[in-house]
Formats: C-alpha cells, structure tokens, sequence
C-alpha cells in the first residue's frame, strides 16, 4: 500500500502545514511516511505544493509525479494537477476560490467551499483543514483520530487557541465528503 | 529518544550538535540553507562557535583555522559553494587535519539550479581540491542515516585525522521523514597532542601544508597513503538488499539509491531476480564485496541522478567480468522508480535472451 498527496496552492494558504499534519499522523499511525515541499523554481511562480507519501513499506521516491490524491486551493493548481492525477484518482478543490471545471473523466472530483466554511468558522487559516478532512475521509488511510492527534501535538504553541476550532474544521471537511463527484 | 517528523538539513545539522561540533562556519545556499539557520540558533543557545561567513572561501578558511586548535568543527554547502572550498580542503589535507563538511548537492555545472543531483560525485570522491588523497565520502539516502552518518564522521575525521564528506542531495536535505536522534554527547574537553592551544610548558607545535623539499613533501604524501589504505581497508561500508539469488544488481547510492530500492522491491514482486546494492561510503568504494558478488550475478545496472560517475567505480570493481549498464538523469531531475523498473525490465531481458551477447544500455532515457 502507498497512497501519494499532492497539496498545492497560493503561498499563506497553509498548503506546507496541512501536508505535515497528514506525514505527522502517518507517522504516529506506524506508517512510513515522506514530506517534501517544492522548493525549486515553481514556487517563485505564486504557487507552492508539497507531497506527502504514506506507506507500510519503505519509500522510494519523496517527490511525486502522478500523485493518488491532489488537494488543490487555487485556479493555478487546478489547471496545473488536474492533468497529473494518476487515472482513478481524487481532486479535491477548494470551490470558493476556483472557477475553473473539471475536464477529466478518469479522476474523481470532490468541491469543497473550504474558504467559506473557514470563514463561517471564524478564520480563513482553517481553509487548509477544512480540505484536509474532506481529502482524508475521501480516502481512508488514516482516521480523523490520528489527524486530531498530529495537529494536538504538532499545532504551534501560538496557535494553540485555534486547536478546537481546526478540529471543527476537519470535521466540516469531512462532511463535505460524503460522495465525490465523478467526471464532469 | 522517539522517532519524530525531521527535516534532513536540520536532522544533519542537530546530528553535527549533539556529536559535539564546537564551531561551525558557513555560507547559506540553497538547498542547504536550513542547516545554517539551524545551527544559527542551536550553536548560540548552547555557546559554541556560529559564524556566517562572507563566502565559502572564508568559511573553509575558517574551519582551516579551527581545526588546528584541535576542536570538533564542520562547514556544510551546495555544489557551487563546494566548488569554492576546494582550495581550502587541499590546504587541510596538507595540514592533516580532520574537520566534516556537509554538500548538498544541486543541478549543475555552473550555477546550475537548486534541485537534487549526484554531479559531484567525481569531485568529491577523486580528491576534492589539488593534490594525492581522497575525504572520506558518506552517502545518506534517509534523513535517518543523515544522522548516523553525520555522527560517524566525526567519529572518522577524529580518528584518522582526516577530512570527511557527508554527500547529500537536495532530497534529502529538503524532505521530512521520521527519524530519531542520538543523545547530546559533551564536548571534547581534551585537545589532541598536535593541536595548537597555546605552548603552554611545552614544546610549539607546528601545523603548515608545506614542505619545500621534495623528499620532505613525498615523505608526507607517504604518510597520506598509508593512512588511505588503511581507511580503505577498514572503512567500506554498503547496505546490500536480495543479494542472495540476483541475476541483475542495481547499484545506487543516496537518493537514488532509495528511488531504485523502490524499483526494485517492485521487479521482486514480479518475479525479477533483481537485488540492491547502495554504497554508504563512497571513498572508499565498498568494492571488496562488489568484487566478490560480480562472481555471483550477470550484470550491474548503475542508477544516478547524473550522468554517470559512479559507474567507473563500479567498473572497476566488478573488472570486466560482467556487463555493467546505466539509467541516469541530470541537471536536478530526480528519477522515478517506474523509469528504473522499465531499465530493470530492459536489463534483463537483454540477459535472458542475450546469450552472451549482451550489450549494455548506456542510456535508456526516455
């Protein structure tokens, strides 16, 4: 089993931070499990993505081509990974911000109007969650337990009044997740 | 000590503190820069030695000047900024004085661009700067055996007095994986009998890379070699995987080496007879074991993220007997493990109906 995610979307938009809470949680699962961010010429371009891989034997390759599961928060990154999900995968798309329409019929899409969930929330830092949640009950490697458990531990200390209400977010992702919209 | 989520730079980096490094100098570049940043605040909170440089050429200078007072000290780059210390090693070979450099490799040559690569291999394993030796060259490909190789290199530049290399890539100085560390070690209070710490009640020491006279300088360069063949002797060090029944051995070394590990966990699942071998030392070349497994296999199939360097160690020491092939890409692009299996694929297929008269891909990219 390997299950590869791409997160990608504007800089700010807590792309870095929700892939580290999915490898964090991984890891306390007993997976093995890879991050790493792009760092190369692509994120001076307004978009940054990272990948994260999670599987139960040892990882080759950190850095993914045709990733299972792309998380997309913006029209860039729509464009850009609709075409690199592998045949049968997931996108999942934050739909307050992208205007852009699935074109693919070999990959499953599942909106989700994360930003304005955050919003409603009280915090458009909780959008990253809000796809989080919808992107990991879309694909079950892991338990909302195991994703509560990594950001209880991994949350930064000044962050910490925010803990409830990212769990809320996760939680309202999930929801959104009930039957991704296959094909166009 | 549990496993926690590391980033490779940072886990070398802490590696390099809790083995005890006492100064660091250094020069940021990317994709290495996180290792300075965390040794920026690390060596400060604990009161040893941070310096940010105004180059590389300062920087290696400075571990020069450091590591005649006989302490732990280390400096970590990326190619281009490597290229820049050259100088300086050959100064501290000369002196035989052992300090660890960390190089991230990046795309290259020239200023090149900043993702991962292995196109330093030649210029770290020959000699690294002017003159007849080799560092010892330690090759990770997990942010776990960054920090244990990390470790080790302190341990070997102490103990052979010697320069030491630990030679990763921008993958693994950038990625995070789970990893544990080893526990804080005190700093060395004891200096070494040749160091320089103020001749105090006894005799001025001397250390200098120069000797005018030929037979002077032989005599040294002597000296060098005896330890190298020792080093040589006692220090290859590999990983080897399904070597017991292979017909076809990948040979990789750090993040290709781990890439192919996944490509060749996958031919094993197709019935492949394919097996693994990954130097963790690439001076000295783990050739003794590479030689006696030539015995026991049909080919080699080398993989590198560049244009095929270590592929003449590999000749070298499988002699001929077999034939050895290549997959390699460059210029920062990483291979993928399906690009390795099809290459595994090739392989051995060429040597199941090749009969003989098998002729080695040299490339098969795509």
């Amino acid at each position: 089993m390997q299950t590869e995610f791409i997160f990608a979307g504007f800089g700010g938009q807590g792309i870095m931070f929700a892939g580290q809470v999915l490898a964090y949680a991984g890891m306390d699962a007993g997976l093995e499990s890879t991050w790493i961010p792009s760092y190369g010429p692509e994120m001076r371009g307004g978009t940054a993505h990272c990948c994260v891989v999670l599987a139960d034997r040892p990882i080759g390759s950190p850095v993914v081509r045709n990733p299972q599961v792309a998380v997309v928060f913006n029209n860039p990154s729509f464009e850009k990974y609709e075409s690199n999900v592998t045949t049968g995968g997931l996108l999942v798309y934050n739909s307050s911000l992208i205007t852009l329409s699935p074109t693919r019929d070999t990959v499953e899409f599942l909106p989700v109007p994360a930003s304005a969930i955050a919003d409603e929330l009280g915090s458009m830092r909780l959008t990253n969650m809000v796809m989080l949640g919808a992107a990991i009950s879309s694909r079950p490697v892991l338990d909302l337990e195991d994703i509560k458990h990594a950001l209880e531990e991994h949350l930064p200390a000044h962050r910490r009044d925010l803990l409830q209400a990212n769990f809320k977010a996760l939680e309202r992702g999930m929801e959104c997740a009930v039957k991704p919209v296959l094909t166009r | 000590m549990a496993k926690e989520m590391l980033k490779g730079n940072i886990a070398i980096a802490e590696a390099a503190v809790r083995a005890g490094v006492e100064a660091y100098f250094g020069y940021p570049i990317t994709p290495q820069t996180e290792l300075l940043e965390h040794m920026s605040k690390r060596m400060i909170e604990l009161q040893r030695v941070f310096l940010q440089a105004e180059s590389e050429v300062a920087a290696i200078n400075m571990v020069y000047g450091a590591a005649c007072t006989g302490v732990r000290v280390m400096t970590s780059s990326s190619s281009p900024g490597f290229s820049l210390m050259q100088e300086g090693l050959s100064y501290i070979a000369g002196s035989d004085l052992p300090c660890v450099v960390v190089d991230v490799m990046r795309g290259g040559p020239g200023l090149g661009n900043i993702l991962p690569s292995q196109g330093d291999y030649f210029q770290i394993t020959r000699s690294a700067g002017h003159g007849d030796y080799h560092p010892i060259v330690l090759a990770p490909s997990s942010v776990q055996e960054a920090i244990d190789l990390t470790t080790l290199a302190f341990d070997l530049a102490d103990q052979y007095r010697h320069i030491v290399i630990v030679a990763a890539d921008g993958l693994i100085g950038q990625m995070m994986e789970p990893a544990e560390l080893p526990p804080m070690q005190s700093v060395r209070t004891n200096r070494p009998d040749w160091a320089l710490t103020g001749a105090d009640g006894r005799q001025p020491n001397s250390i200098a890379s120069f000797y005018l006279k030929a037979e002077e300088e032989e005599a040294f360069n002597q000296k060098i070699q005896n330890r190298l063949h020792e080093i040589r002797d006692a220090e290859q060090r590999f990983v080897e995987y399904y070597t017991d029944d292979c017909e076809l051995l990948v040979v990789g070394y750090g993040s290709a080496g781990r890439i192919a590990l996944s490509a060749v966990q996958t031919a094993r699942d197709n019935g492949i007879k394919v097996g693994l071998f990954r130097p963790l030392t690439l001076w000295p070349f783990p050739e003794k074991r590479l030689s006696e497994l030539t015995d026991m296999i049909g080919a080699c199939l080398v993989v590198e993220m560049s244009a095929g360097q270590m592929i003449e160690d590999v000749r070298l020491a499988t002699g001929g007997q077999i034939p050895v092939g290549f997959y390699g890409r460059m210029g920062g692009v990483i291979p993928m493990p399906d690009e390795i299996l099809q290459a595994i694929t090739t392989h051995c297929r060429q040597l199941k109906h090749g009969e003989g008269a098998f002729t080695p891909l040299e490339r098969v990219n795509s």
